[in-house]
């Protein structure tokens, strides 16, 4: 009940969900990776996917891109079954340096997903040099990847993320391969972003503190299948801040009841 | 001090001289060796006449015409290869049972079927260059990254230019490359048929100086054809670095 109410309070908006998950199970090469997952996902919604590794959590973000399809039970976006991926929704990769094409400079890079959505040649231009001034890139569209270091490539994919005007962009351990510093700033960069844009985001990450900091909702997913093994509300007030957040009672008493949760099968 | 580049030079300067020195003491005369300088004249004699020129041109028609015929054909095949894996595995058996004929055993029946001349060298040059460069794409395409074709799938790129905006610039550093190997393959090939049978080129030059009893012209032709050989591929490495320089630091070694 005090769940449901405080749920209608950090969402006014309607009560329908945007990416859902009914009963999902899926197997691959006959081994279920997922099983029975049901969750749904409201519009403007920071959801935050956190387990221990092989747990099912980037598969569950490609369930819900429409990269893979259940082999029981649905994935449905507005309510509509997902049978392939949509333009409107973006997908931030982990592996950043695998994910641009070197062949193609910043701007070039961009353009690609503009290029994807039928946006005329002559429009293009401004709006590429929109999106890399919204990641903080304006200086380095004739930039190559090969030349930037792996913050601004991370941002860099962002940027082509934006340009597809996502209704949900997925992020799959976005900051895993960056080092502390350009993590901290890139969370509270995405924050920003996700925040002009109104986007749901579905973000895993194995960084605890991390889905906790940015999350609306965390759950936890228990592996071998997957599963999910707890489900936190992050009440948090926004905007967040590295220190102030982080010092938070209600951090550190959220911080220590997941920690428990993933540290419990290893017993 | 000498400069490091010259280096390179001294050892077969000096090859030369001993040569040339010795073909002298001993009053050489031979069907199959000829002096340096008796070598650099048949050389120069034959580029003032003509005649070394007008052969390289017969020869580098054939073997450029070949590669761009075969390449088209093997790139083709192997980017649909590379994509299509129920097409690789249909065109499997054939390729394997096609790929190791060699291509001078296809000249009686060219011979036969197109007569003397360019066309049915071409023929035989383009079949020579079918294979390495759809090997090698249909490997450049298999070898995408992954996550690449991810990001087109995201995207909801079109097939047309999942190919065009994808596929091709992915795979085309190692296309090029296939595309260096078979420019060697065609000068070869071009040569050789015209040493069997062919009465034109580079190789038919070679072949009337061998029958005339001039060793000293049949060297000139030779080092001629070393360094036609040599040019080509520096243009092709020249090319490579030009269109690929800044784009291709990450992602393919080759």
């Amino acid at each position: 009940m005090a769940a449901a109410t405080r749920q209608a309070a950090s969402f006014p908006g309607p009560e329908r969900s945007q990416i859902a998950f009914s009963d999902v199970t899926l197997a691959l090469g006959g081994k279920i990776i997922i099983e029975n997952i049901s969750l749904d996902v409201k519009p403007g919604e920071f959801f935050c996917i956190v387990g221990a590794s092989g747990c099912g959590k980037t598969t569950a973000l490609r369930l819900a891109a429409g990269l893979y399809q259940p082999t029981g039970g649905t994935v449905t976006f507005d309510g509509k079954p997902m049978l392939a991926p949509r333009r409107d929704i973006a997908i931030v990769f982990q592996d950043y340096g695998k994910a641009l094409l070197p062949w193609r400079t910043a701007a070039g890079n961009v353009s690609l997903a503009l290029e994807a959505s039928g946006i005329a040649a002559s429009q293009r231009a401004a709006r590429i040099d929109g999106l890399l001034k919204k990641v903080g890139l304006p200086d380095h569209a004739g930039k190559y990847p090969a030349e930037m270091s792996g913050g601004m490539q991370q941002r860099l994919q962002i940027a082509r993320c934006l340009a597809q005007e996502p209704k949900a962009l997925l992020m799959d351990e976005p900051f895993g391969a960056l080092d502390a510093m350009t993590r901290q700033g890139l969370q509270d960069e995405v924050l920003a972003l996700v925040r002009a844009s109104d986007a749901t985001v579905i973000f895993v990450t194995h960084d605890l503190e991390e889905a906790i900091y940015l999350g609306d909702r965390v759950i936890g997913l228990s592996p071998h299948p997957g599963r999910i093994g707890i489900e936190l509300r992050i009440d948090l007030p926004r905007p967040r801040d590295q220190l102030r957040t982080r010092e938070n009672p209600e951090f550190l008493r959220l911080r220590r009841e997941l920690f428990d949760f993933i540290k419990a099968p290893e017993k | 001090m000498i400069p490091e580049r010259a280096k390179a030079l001294l050892l077969p300067v000096a090859a030369l001289v001993v040569l040339e020195l010795w073909a002298c003491a001993i009053h050489l005369q031979s069907d199959s060796l000829a002096p340096p300088s008796a070598i650099a004249a048949a050389l120069v004699e034959a580029v003032h006449d003509g005649s070394i020129l007008i052969a390289t041109r017969d020869t580098l028609i054939s073997a450029f015409a070949g590669l761009l015929i075969g390449g088209a054909i093997g790139l083709a095949f192997g980017i649909a290869l590379g994509i299509f894996h129920i097409f690789d595995r249909l065109m499997e058996v054939t390729i394997e049972a096609i790929r190791p004929i060699p291509s001078i055993a296809l000249l009686p029946i060219a011979l036969i079927a197109l007569g003397f001349g360019y066309r049915m060298e071409i023929v035989i040059v383009a079949f020579a260059c079918i294979w390495p460069i759809l090997i090698l794409s249909r490997a450049a395409v298999g070898g995408i990254e992954p996550r690449l074709i991810e990001v087109s799938r995201a995207l909801r790129l079109s097939p047309a230019d999942r190919v065009r905006k994808i596929i091709i610039p992915a795979a085309l550093p190692r296309i090029f490359l296939a595309f260096r190997l078979a420019a060697g393959i065609a000068l070869i090939v071009a040569v050789t048929v015209e040493i069997a049978i062919n009465p034109i080129g580079l190789g038919a030059g070679i072949m009337t100086a061998q029958q005339a009893l001039r060793p000293d012209l049949m060297l000139a032709y030779l080092l001629w054809i070393g360094a036609v050989g040599y040019l080509l591929n520096t243009g092709l490495v020249v090319a490579q670095n030009h269109l690929f320089g800044r784009a291709a630091l990450v992602g393919d070694p080759a």
